[in-house]
């Protein structure tokens, strides 16, 4: 029997040519296979069903919604300051960076985006970086786990347990933050947070280093990855992806840069692109992007008004006694912020009434909240633009004519969250 | 560089019956589309003649006890000009039914399943209009209005949900609420209960 010659670089070619000619007899016989819910890379419970002919994959059809909870049915029912717990549950590995994109959804429909204290701003900036560096080195660890490389999973968790302490001493929890309220943050930043902070940044360096010795010139991984899952510029704005898959493509769409919100704008920072679109540019896309994220906090750190420790009292909430709860101690002694504490808690914050959309730079990709207000302390209706559910979209048109070990790769490279697709 | 309001008003010149005058709104300008049924030929225009090449969301509204019932929002992008644009139309609850922009912009397939499945609208030539998030055979659309925050029984079986574990011994409770999610969460009853 001949054997038969794969490309691997042309997956359309591949499935196209079909199997050599001393197979044909047994052509014909499809095999459905299910991957999931529970499958170790599916992270979380994605489910796949996969026709494949022979190992190649001719058809894929994902699955979703095992983790629905109704959260936009449960926004519409509670006050808006209720509702910030429940965004930690979206994306859970960058809790902060939801909160924060949710915070500022509500803050534009109240007109009060750009009349943030800077102080909020820097600090929520810092925390949505932080953010974006855990849930990347989880990303880039479970990713090099499943196509074998088993080491970076433990060195980047090394440091992500660094960020977790952070969280706790900030918010006083390490998963569900709950850190932001509308109109700026539930505390200050505590006293020595910001200067470990700076010498995190000094340790993660280190770490992305080493991380990057071991994948980026990995002959095993490279292989695994190069070439494999290539994703068109045009394919992938089709298909509405955004965050690094979409800039793995070559797509320079960060809403950081294209839109500023918060103090964005002041910092200097680059945006790194890949030029093929294969889960490779996926990986380099996000290994730079945390190094990226780094100069961002350094650059907050140097410029973070009030300094560390907010020696010059910097406030970090809006002034408006209809949207921050008072100070506690002024609410059994002062008329007005009795008054203003028992409307916020009973009614919540009163909104005008219209709609808006709006999208932040995540972890994941774009994450968008869309509004619509009749006025009144909750929202008539929510919906959450979840970057995973439409990035997940896409597997059906790329799956196809790659072997079912690349569909591995390729789902490692999404770096996907069901709790945020299903929400 | 072009304004999202140049570009509405653009859009607007090519279809002055059917589009309403833009809306802005915090920086964001809206346009109605009169015709749920031509909602097609307007975003095949915006996206081959004016660039917006990428629809970022796609949601629905349930306008209960008013009619028309539904509202579509398409949150339209262009990533070369940075412009947004929405466009709102609306369809009928007898009619609940409106073309799919699923060939304009294939991300709009799900979107579109998402809309169907919450809010039981339906998308004239879909290629594949199930549910998405709710499980196949579902008999209810959850994010309508009338739909109870509770929940409604259904025939699924219950081998998803446990009972809840005895406290018997702790500090300051000692049995569980036998009140189901109704009675605990004032929030999930209806005025009227």
């Amino acid at each position: 029997m001949a054997v038969q010659e794969i490309s691997f670089k042309d997956t359309a070619a591949r499935a196209a040519a079909g199997p050599a000619d001393e197979l044909r007899d047994l052509e014909g016989d499809k095999m459905v296979l299910n991957m999931g819910p529970s499958h170790p890379s599916t992270h979380g419970v994605l489910r796949v069903l996969i026709e494949m002919d022979g190992e190649t994959i001719t058809k894929a059809m994902p699955d979703v919604g095992y983790l629905h909870r109704g959260d936009e049915k449960i926004a519409e029912n509670m006050t808006w300051n209720q509702f910030i717990p429940y965004t930690d549950r979206l994306d859970y590995l960058a809790t902060i960076a939801n909160n924060v994109a949710y915070s500022l959804a509500v803050e534009k429909l109240l007109c009060i985006h750009d009349k943030l204290p800077p102080r909020c701003q820097y600090i929520r900036v810092i925390c949505c970086e932080l953010a974006r560096i855990s849930a990347h080195l989880l990303g880039l660890g479970a990713y090099a786990m499943d196509v074998g490389a088993l080491t970076v999973f433990m060195h980047t968790f090394t440091e992500r347990e660094k960020i977790y302490n952070f969280y706790e001493a900030l918010t006083g929890a390490r998963f569900t933050t709950s850190y932001t309220r509308i109109g700026g943050v539930s505390r200050d930043t505590p006293a020595g947070w910001c200067e470990t902070i700076r010498k995190f940044c000094d340790e993660v360096v280190v770490n992305f280093d080493e991380s990057e010795k071991l994948l980026t010139r990995n002959r095993i991984f490279v292989d695994r990855t190069r070439d494999v899952g290539v994703i068109s510029k045009e394919l992938a704005i089709d298909y509405g992806l955004t965050g690094p898959n979409l800039r793995g493509c070559g797509v320079d769409y960060d809403v950081r840069k294209a839109h500023p919100y918060l103090c964005y704008a002041d910092l200097d920072f680059d945006i790194p692109v890949g030029s093929v679109g294969d889960c490779y540019d996926r990986y380099l896309v996000r290994m730079e992007e945390m190094r990226q994220s780094v100069r961002i906090i350094r650059q907050c750190l140097d410029k973070i008004p009030g300094g560390f420790d907010n020696q010059s009292k910097e406030p970090v909430n809006v002034a408006d006694g209809k949207i921050v709860l008072p100070r506690k101690d002024k609410v059994l002694t002062s008329m007005e912020e009795l008054i203003h504490q028992f409307m916020l808690v009973t009614e919540g914050v009163n909104c005008p009434p219209g709609e808006v959309y709006f999208g932040a730079e995540n972890p994941k990709g774009e994450l968008g909240f869309y509004i619509n207000s009749r006025g009144g302390g909750a929202p008539y209706r929510l919906k959450i633009r979840a970057p995973s559910f439409v990035n997940l979209s896409i597997l059906p048109a790329i799956l196809p004519g790659h072997l079912m070990s690349d569909v591995v790769s390729i789902l490692g490279s999404f770096d996907f969250v069901m709790g945020e697709c299903d929400r | 560089m072009p304004t999202p309001l140049e570009l509405a008003q653009q859009l607007r010149d090519k279809f002055p019956e059917l589009l309403s005058t833009p809306v802005e709104f915090r920086g964001e300008v809206t346009l109605t589309v009169g015709n749920s049924e031509r909602v097609v030929d307007v975003c095949r225009y915006a996206k081959a003649e004016l660039g917006f090449d990428l629809l970022l969301d796609l949601s629905s509204v349930d306008n209960y006890g008013d009619d028309p019932r539904w509202t579509l929002v398409y949150e339209l992008y262009g990533v070369a000009h940075a412009c947004h644009l929405r466009l709102k139309t609306n369809v009928s609850e007898e009619k609940s039914e409106l073309p799919t922009v699923s060939a304009v912009w294939r991300t709009a397939d799900w979107h579109e399943r998402e809309a169907y499945d919450m809010m039981g609208i339906r998308f004239a030539g879909h290629p594949d209009l199930r549910r998405i998030l709710m499980w196949e055979g579902y008999p209810y659309f959850p994010l309508r209005k009338d739909f109870p925050l509770a929940g409604k029984p259904t025939e699924l079986p219950e081998i998803a949900f446990t009972r809840p574990a005895p406290l018997e011994g702790g500090p300051f409770i000692t049995t569980t609420s036998v009140e189901g999610a109704v009675q605990r969460e004032p929030r999930a009853r209806t005025p009227e209960e």
